[in-house]
């Protein structure tokens, strides 16, 4: 293989690969600060998507994209606070199933008010056809936009929860709620916290994603699934596991296409997932005591 | 009391056959369209066209004076529900005839269920597998896959292209084209350098363009119904490779054309004549149906027709004629349909026979290709 057409299916990796990441940063959010595995985490990318498209027509783009975060964010919050915080033996299976039946609901939700049609934002420079050179191999400008916004994103949370008191807050609700909450740090108030954030970074990807994959109101279960997938491979909880996780398992797939037919490329993920787990059980990067300290 | 309620009891019940008397009662049509789901962009225009022909059709009194009620089932493009929902059609509903499916794939889930059922199948997918081997009651008005390989290829040969690169999606409407394309490629000198298979809620497709690019094709063809078709466009493009692009039918939705943008201008694809229909001659057959139903669909949804209403405008069309040419009777409609001749469609005109359940030939298709975003004639 050449070396510009590696490098061509080194990118490709890498952006479905950087897809998948924050998909699985989104579920390390919420795992992170409650326990919960929250399974609509796919739904929320596709509202980001969906709801930019919708107000893009009305205000100019970085507008329509910021409304569709904070839109999303707070649909986020507004699953939390209306199906998970009344339940009093919450339980991971409880959580799981309400999760599942709070993405069934968003996904039905979209399908009632968008119909079923495709839709995505224009590419926000250049169009369908434009394609920079680079070192022989040809990319869409989104590309980058795409690796730059998950960039920023892993790098915003690094110094948020390194650098700032609500950042540490969350990750006192992560190590041990009971003791948090006996040190005056507000847990329920930080539990829709995580859903909001969590929600916000999965609206951001989907809208910046969209002119590549098309958005549609059924784009969330597959998403979900491959985003949980990332997270376990990386270690639930670990954000900079599961971006080296998703880039990886990417481009795996990517290079898997040049040599074993392309129907084959999820049997690639799946088997890949399955020897990681029989090998290191707490994901690649994750700490085996740490994991074994947990409830899940 | 007792005495009163039981004769007020009395009366309501010698009523009812009074009003059902008065009433005719509908004939049932069954549809089983891929309202949502990847297959959408099939689907929900022919559900649209139904609707309204059903509508038109009771406003001017019905079928030999019965109204049609039209029992419509969303199966999401999804062959188990089309299975299920056909079962419900038949034993439940007790249908006339069942309109649809509109993918290959359901269509030959739901074969051998209303065959058994004996129940009319007017199918709109593609696939030649759906009439070969032929069941009596099983018909379809989309013509056959093998028809828009052969265009194609002619197409291709004249063009001087012998080495190509074949996607298509894991559908029953990709195995299908992809069987008649692997078939029929060594009788017009064409080699599948690369022939991969996609999932069809793929979103992306650069990893297997790139195998594409690193084969040195000189063409590339992608058969599938899904989005999909929009997103090679645009990988293909964005990859730097200019060389010409066929699609399937299954392109023929303008939607595909708005979704892949600048990136779909030069697209090649054989298509009904639907899609060009305001550029066809005035001496044309097909014409003026095709206006009338333009015409009707444009201005009451706002949106282009496409060839795969074109089916249900079709399927509808005939089931009504074999119905007022023999009466509302199963068997006897199923045999009207059979020996139909010289039906004028959207998709061509129909000639079918005991062994022929498709009735269209390769005439049907034009190869078009899109201009400023338009579909128009391919030409020479």
């Amino acid at each position: 293989m050449s070396i510009d057409l590696a490098l061509q299916y080194l990118v490709a990796g890498l952006t479905y690969g950087s897809i998948y990441a924050v998909v699985a940063i989104g579920f390390n959010i919420v795992y992170s600060a409650t326990g919960i595995i929250n399974f609509a985490q796919g739904e929320f990318v596709m509202l980001g998507g969906m709801i930019a498209v919708s107000l893009s027509r009305i205000v100019p783009l970085p507008l329509a994209i910021a409304g569709a975060v904070a839109a999303t964010a707070a649909v986020g919050a507004l699953v939390e606070v209306s199906l998970l915080r009344w339940l009093s033996k919450p339980t991971v299976l409880r959580m799981v199933v309400i999760t599942i039946g709070a993405s069934i609901l968003l996904r039905e939700g979209a399908l009632f008010l968008w119909g079923e049609g495709v839709r995505s934002l224009p590419y926000f420079t250049g169009d369908e056809v434009t394609s920079v050179g680079l070192l022989g191999a040809r990319v869409s400008p989104q590309v980058f936009w795409v690796l730059g916004t998950v960039a920023l994103i892993v790098g915003t949370l690094e110094w948020f929860y390194r650098r700032t008191l609500l950042g540490w807050e969350m990750r006192a609700c992560a190590a041990n709620k009971d003791a948090a909450a006996l040190c005056g740090v507000p847990v329920r108030r930080l539990v829709s916290l995580s859903f909001a954030m969590a929600a916000a970074i999965g609206a951001l990807a989907g809208a910046v994603v969209s002119p590549i994959t098309y958005t549609s109101y059924a784009v969330g279960g597959p998403l979900a699934i491959k985003g949980f997938t990332v997270a376990i491979l990386g270690g639930l909880g670990n954000s900079g596991g599961a971006v080296a996780a998703g880039l990886a398992l990417g481009v795996v797939e990517s290079f898997a296409v040049s040599v074993l037919p392309a129907a084959y490329k999820d049997v690639v993920t799946l088997t890949l997932l399955l020897a990681v787990l029989v090998v290191r059980p707490s994901g690649l990067f994750a700490s085996g005591e740490a994991a074994r300290l947990k409830e899940f | 009391m007792h005495r009163l309620l039981r004769t007020l009891a009395l009366v309501a019940a010698a009523s009812l056959p009074v009003a059902a008397l008065a009433a005719p009662e509908p004939i049932k049509v069954g549809a089983l369209l891929a309202v949502t789901g990847p297959a959408s962009l099939l689907g929900a225009p022919e559900a649209r066209t139904l609707e309204m022909r059903v509508q038109e059709l009771n406003a001017k009194g019905g079928v030999g004076g019965r109204p049609v009620q039209l029992v419509l089932k969303d199966t999401g493009s999804s062959p188990e529900k089309a299975v299920s929902f056909a079962r419900q059609l038949i034993e439940e509903e007790k249908v006339f005839a069942i309109i649809g499916p509109s993918t290959s794939g359901e269509s030959m889930a739901v074969k051998a269920i209303c065959e058994e059922g004996k129940t009319l199948l007017l199918s709109a997918a593609a696939a030649e597998a759906i009439v070969n081997p032929t069941l009596p009651h099983v018909f379809k008005v989309a013509p056959k896959d093998s028809f828009a390989v052969e265009v194609i290829f002619q197409r291709m040969k004249k063009m001087g292209i012998s080495r190509i690169g074949l996607l298509s999606s894991n559908t029953g409407f990709g195995k299908g084209g992809k069987e008649q394309v692997e078939k029929l490629a060594p009788q017009y000198g064409i080699t599948l350098a690369v022939n991969e298979v996609y999932d069809k809620s793929a979103t992306d497709l650069t990893a297997e363009v790139t195998k594409l690019k690193g084969a040195g094709v000189q063409a590339v063809l992608n058969w599938s119904i899904e989005p999909a078709q929009s997103i090679v466009v645009k990988n293909v493009r964005q990859l730097g490779l200019t060389i010409p692009i066929f699609q399937s039918h299954g392109f023929a939705n303008v939607q595909y054309v708005k979704a892949a943008g600048s990136a779909a201008e030069g697209v090649v694809f054989p298509a009904s004549r639907i899609v060009v229909a305001d550029q066809l001659p005035a001496t044309n057959p097909q014409k003026p149906v095709i206006e009338a139903y333009r015409k009707a669909y444009e201005g009451r949804y706002g949106e282009e027709v496409s060839t795969f209403g074109g089916h249900a405008w079709d399927a509808f069309g005939i089931l009504v004629a074999a119905i007022e040419q023999a009466g509302p009777d199963r068997e006897k409609v199923r045999a009207a349909v059979e020996n139909m001749k010289g039906f004028v469609g959207t998709a061509g005109v129909f000639r079918f026979s005991p062994t022929d359940h498709n009735g269209l030939d390769i005439g049907a298709f034009e190869l078009c290709t899109v201009k400023n975003g338009h579909f128009v004639p391919l030409g020479n």
